[in-house]
């Protein structure tokens, strides 16, 4: 009986968070702002003839979705902050997990609108065609943002209420993120090469099985970094 | 309903529980007076579990699902409606928000308003509607009456006064002497981490209370 409980109460605590951000659309649109000015700085900023776009395209489009994705997760648990909420989290008769699932499935929701926006702009502004390969992209994009981001919504759980959360986050996070990013990175920049997927497919295996393990070990650890 | 036994923890040098025990059975209000720092709301966290003592136990019979919790914070989400908030907290309990709820609370007309456009006192009565929506057996009440208007705590007083006379438990910490004193049938002094006074109202007035809690204090 508890995986059904344990499902409905995460949802309530994700769709409760997307609530939040639908109303107040502070973090979405900043977040969205700074991924579109990246994109622009990068394209402007970048000379054709020393790099071809193929080269860089994939290394800009992880560079920006992980910085984003940083912005995001800070205030995954800011949000329980606010009038103490996380205690009430807390002293709900709910499995704590539950409250990890939740986060991590708004996070995802979040990053993924990010990437929905990053994505078509990258193509337009660097001039790579994506549609050809848009479902292994998306394969790509999917496995390594819920790797980085079980990963990123646990550290958020355990650096809110520290002195220094934001600056604590992305450097616990970082070292953990290496992994997916390169992985995402080289598999990213093959699909855009044209070249078959059965290059990419070691790099999917390691995405798939890093998100298992991480998955798994957060919602096992986060009962224990939420306790006062 | 509710048992401490031998409670003792520290944050680092400062004692906050230092061997406090005590009971409290259904029908019955303890109300616990105590100055800041006293470890009022370190003991109210360790009955309802959020803090682990590091001696001692306490038990809630039927555990966190028993417990309705009103603290200084609302515990609530300011883009929220009252009655999002409600119901989100409600589906944590797996219970509905019981039909009367927002009436008894005077909180009808404001139940589709979000949480932070209203005043400090409606915010207050809402977090007393968010600790009732599963309809507890225990109460911890953490300086409840602060932020409220008169007609607001006289209402939850009358909401206190029917909880117990359901037959439920309230635990109640405060340092204002006066408007804890009516709702209990038990009364503890707190200093230091200990009680140094624990017994039956028997009948005493908030000036009796207080002038008990004086020289206990001091």
């Amino acid at each position: 009986m508890r995986s059904p409980n344990l499902l409905r109460h995460a949802w309530a605590v994700a769709s409760k968070d997307l609530l939040v951000e639908f109303r107040s659309r502070t973090a979405i649109l900043s977040v969205a702002v700074f991924v579109v000015l990246v994109l622009v700085v990068f394209n402007f900023g970048r000379d054709p003839t020393a790099v071809s776009n193929l080269d860089l395209a994939p290394s800009i489009l992880w560079v920006t979705f992980t910085f984003a994705a940083i912005l995001a997760l800070n205030r995954a648990f800011q949000l329980e902050l606010e009038n103490h909420a996380l205690e009430g989290l807390l002293l709900a008769p709910i499995d704590r997990s539950s409250i990890y699932l939740g986060k991590l499935i708004a996070n995802l929701v979040f990053v993924a609108t990010i990437e929905l926006i990053g994505v078509p702009l990258l193509a337009l502004f660097f001039n790579v065609l994506v549609l050809p390969y848009l479902a292994p992209l998306i394969a790509v994009i999917a496995l390594a943002t819920v790797g980085f981001v079980a990963v990123g919504t646990l550290f958020s759980a355990m650096t809110v209420r520290t002195r220094f959360a934001e600056l604590l986050l992305p450097v616990l996070l970082l070292p953990f993120m290496i992994p997916p990013l390169s992985w995402a990175v080289l598999a990213t920049g093959r699909l855009l090469a044209g070249r078959p997927l059965s290059e990419i497919a070691g790099w999917l295996n390691m995405l798939a099985v890093y998100d298992i393990v991480f998955v798994t070990l957060a919602v096992m650890l986060f009962p224990a970094t939420v306790n006062e | 309903m509710l048992l401490a036994e031998e409670l003792r923890h520290s944050f680092g040098a400062v004692r906050a529980l230092d061997d406090v025990s005590f009971s409290v059975q259904p029908g019955q209000t303890l109300a616990v007076f105590g100055p800041n720092g006293a470890g009022k709301t370190t003991l109210l966290k360790v009955l309802a579990g959020l803090i682990q003592p590091q001696h001692g136990r306490a038990q809630v019979d039927g555990g966190r699902r028993a417990i309705g919790w009103i603290g200084h914070q609302p515990q609530l989400y300011g883009q929220l409606t009252v009655r999002e908030n409600l119901r989100f907290w409600s589906s944590l309990y797996d219970a509905q928000p019981p039909g009367d709820l927002l009436t008894r609370l005077g909180l009808e007309e404001h139940a589709d308003r979000p949480v932070r456009a209203l005043s400090r006192g409606l915010v207050q009565r809402v977090a007393i509607a968010r600790a009732l929506v599963h309809d507890p057996t225990v109460l911890l009440l953490d300086e409840p009456f602060t932020g409220l208007d008169r007609i607001a705590a006289e209402a939850l007083s009358r909401l206190l006064a029917r909880h117990a006379a359901a037959g439920r438990a309230t635990v109640l910490v405060t340092h204002n002497v006066e408007e804890g004193t009516g709702l209990a049938t038990h009364v503890a002094f707190m200093r230091a981490g200990r009680f140094v006074h624990f017994a039956p109202r028997a009948g005493r007035g908030p000036e009796q209370v207080g002038e008990d809690y004086r020289n206990a204090i001091a």
